[in-house]
């Protein structure tokens, strides 16, 4: 068998030349900072505050029927933590990377786990989604591209889950697309959330976290199913125009129920003009106003 | 002996030829090229804000006292209790949230255009402000601080990475990032209801664009803010828009200290 040396040396020049061009390393322990939508992740956001969701009539009723107590039963103590929770927690993350031990190429980016939400590992190989029809879990299914700098990763196959942490929930439709760009030691993620059953369109959430060395470890304590007393036989709810925390967005902060309510007209600057003469600036912060800093008033 | 290559190998070379190196210059010998021929990314146009985070800070006004998510200092706390937003309307001060480094927390459009081609222009509708991005050996004038500060800006290029995206129908994304660096900032606000930020504030923010599944163009700017007299530590937020197809929205407001 004759082979042909310059298509060897060729082959050498392209196998010497990429990796010199390498994908950014995303792995290390990243911090959370939540100097944005703080309330949101921390503590959660207002029972009724759905403002900057572009929901449709399906998703406000959804969440204006959820009762927080459906956490106290102990078939969804842990529920509704999908994959999208990492947009919208509190929690640094750990991500690392899985190698092919023989050629050492990345086959997946691995984003550790936290209490409720379940590892997501990025496939990197070229392997397709499952089918539509394959099961759902909390953490579905992803798959990643580079391009640039910015890995993209796409996750289907979700069971519902949290969008806000208020009863705004995901369906099992909903798929979410994030973006990885790291600029130095911060990571910025940028993600998308589309659902066909629960949104008239995208959502769109950005956070930052800082590479740090403090060690995150690959995963969170985990969620432990209690009985918190809840009555068998019956998931808390409230019916259509009952939910009693309807205006308390309103009685915090002013804010007009129509906005506090969502669509997507509430996520751009023309919906301002809309409730301007219907907002009323409240005299004082009464609650959740932030944690003084160390020796400050 | 002669060999033969194939015209799918000599495809592979040429393609990947350019991917490991792409000079910025105009190529041996040539000019180099200015900042605005080598753009990696194209920022010139409208763009929307999209806010569907800290909606209640900057879609309406906040309260007097809510602090939540700023690292402020205990001297930057005592200075935001004082906050009288008719005060500064009597100062004519009601710009004082519309400076560099929360301008692009306002719900508001963007028009990038180039002034010329070394610098970058951003136009902000809400508040009728404009920053001006400086590419090169710009010097700053002399003079006070200003409310936009003095501008740096570089390109980030992006080089290529080593596998091909295995999942061709993934758009694409930008190919590098506009770094933008500001000092020369007169005091203001970070937050409407009067969380300072002081002359010695500096800004640093990165511009990403990405394409969404659906088409979508999204501008991602993040955003950090250095204040060692105001901040703890670094403040860092992230705004991103929405690309737009011509100038629908664009409504240039004047600046409010209570709106």
């Amino acid at each position: 068998m004759t082979r042909n040396p310059i298509g060897r040396y060729v082959a050498m020049f392209l196998c010497l030349g990429f990796p010199a061009l390498a994908q950014i390393d995303l792995s290390g322990s990243w911090a959370s900072k939540n100097h944005e939508d703080q309330l949101e992740r921390g503590a959660g956001p207002n029972p009724d505050d759905f403002a900057g969701i572009p929901f449709n009539e399906s998703g406000r009723a959804k969440a204006l029927s959820y009762s927080q107590s459906q956490i106290s039963m102990p078939e969804r103590i842990c529920a509704f933590y999908s994959q999208w929770h990492m947009m919208i927690g509190t929690f640094g993350v750990k991500i690392w990377n899985e190698t092919d031990p023989v050629t050492g190429k990345t086959v997946a980016w691995v984003i550790g786990a936290w209490e409720d939400r379940a590892q997501m590992t990025v496939w990197m190989d070229g392997r397709p989604h499952p089918s539509k029809n394959a099961p759902h879990s909390q953490a579905g299914f992803t798959t990643g591209t580079w391009d640039g700098n910015v890995l993209t990763t796409y996750t289907t196959h979700m069971l519902t889950g949290y969008l806000r942490r208020n009863g705004a929930m995901t369906s099992d439709q909903a798929t979410i697309t994030i973006h990885f760009i790291r600029h130095g030691d911060m990571l910025t993620a940028a993600a998308q959330l589309d659902d066909p059953i629960y949104l008239t369109e995208p959502y769109y959430i950005t956070r930052t976290f800082v590479n740090t060395t403090a060690l995150m470890n690959t995963g969170g304590p985990p969620c432990i199913i209690g009985d918190e007393g809840v009555p068998e036989s019956s998931v808390p709810h409230y019916l259509p125009g009952k939910n009693p925390f309807l205006d308390e967005t309103t009685k915090l902060y002013g804010i007009p129920r129509e906005a506090a309510l969502g669509g997507p007209e509430t996520m751009y600057p023309a919906f301002r003009e809309k409730i301007k003469d219907k907002f009323v600036m409240p005299p004082k912060c009464s609650k959740n106003c932030g944690t003084p800093p160390p020796g400050g008033n | 002996m002669r060999y033969r290559i194939s015209n799918g190998l000599l495809t592979l070379i040429a393609v990947a030829l350019p991917l490991v190196a792409q000079p910025p210059g105009g190529g041996r010998g040539g000019p180099p090229q200015t900042p605005k021929a080598a753009a990696p990314i194209d920022l010139t146009g409208y763009w929307v804000s999209v806010v569907d985070e800290d909606w209640r800070f900057r879609m309406v006004m906040p309260p007097a006292g809510d602090y939540n998510g700023v690292p402020m200092t205990a001297e930057a706390v005592k200075v935001a209790n004082t906050w009288d937003p008719a005060k500064d309307e009597a100062a004519g001060d009601v710009c004082k949230a519309f400076g560099a480094p929360a301008l692009l927390r306002q719900p508001e459009h963007l028009h990038f255009t180039w002034q010329d081609d070394r610098t970058l222009r951003l136009d902000t509708d809400a508040g009728t402000q404009t920053r001006l991005f400086h590419f090169g050996d710009w010097k700053a004038p002399a003079g006070p601080p200003t409310l936009q500060g003095d501008s740096v800006a570089q390109w980030e290029i992006t080089r290529q990475p080593g596998n091909p995206p295995p999942d061709a129908s993934a758009p694409p994304q930008g190919k590098g990032t506009l770094k933008v660096s500001t000092s020369h900032l007169k005091a203001g606000y970070l937050r409407k209801n009067g969380v300072p930020y002081s002359e010695n504030a500096a800004l640093t923010e990165y511009y990403d664009m990405i394409k969404e599944r659906n088409g979508d163009l999204m501008l991602v700017v993040l955003i950090v803010v250095n204040d060692p007299q105001y901040l703890r530590e670094p403040f860092i937020i992230t705004s991103h828009f929405k690309k737009q197809a011509g100038d629908d929205g664009w409504k240039p407001t004047p600046c409010s200290a209570k709106w």
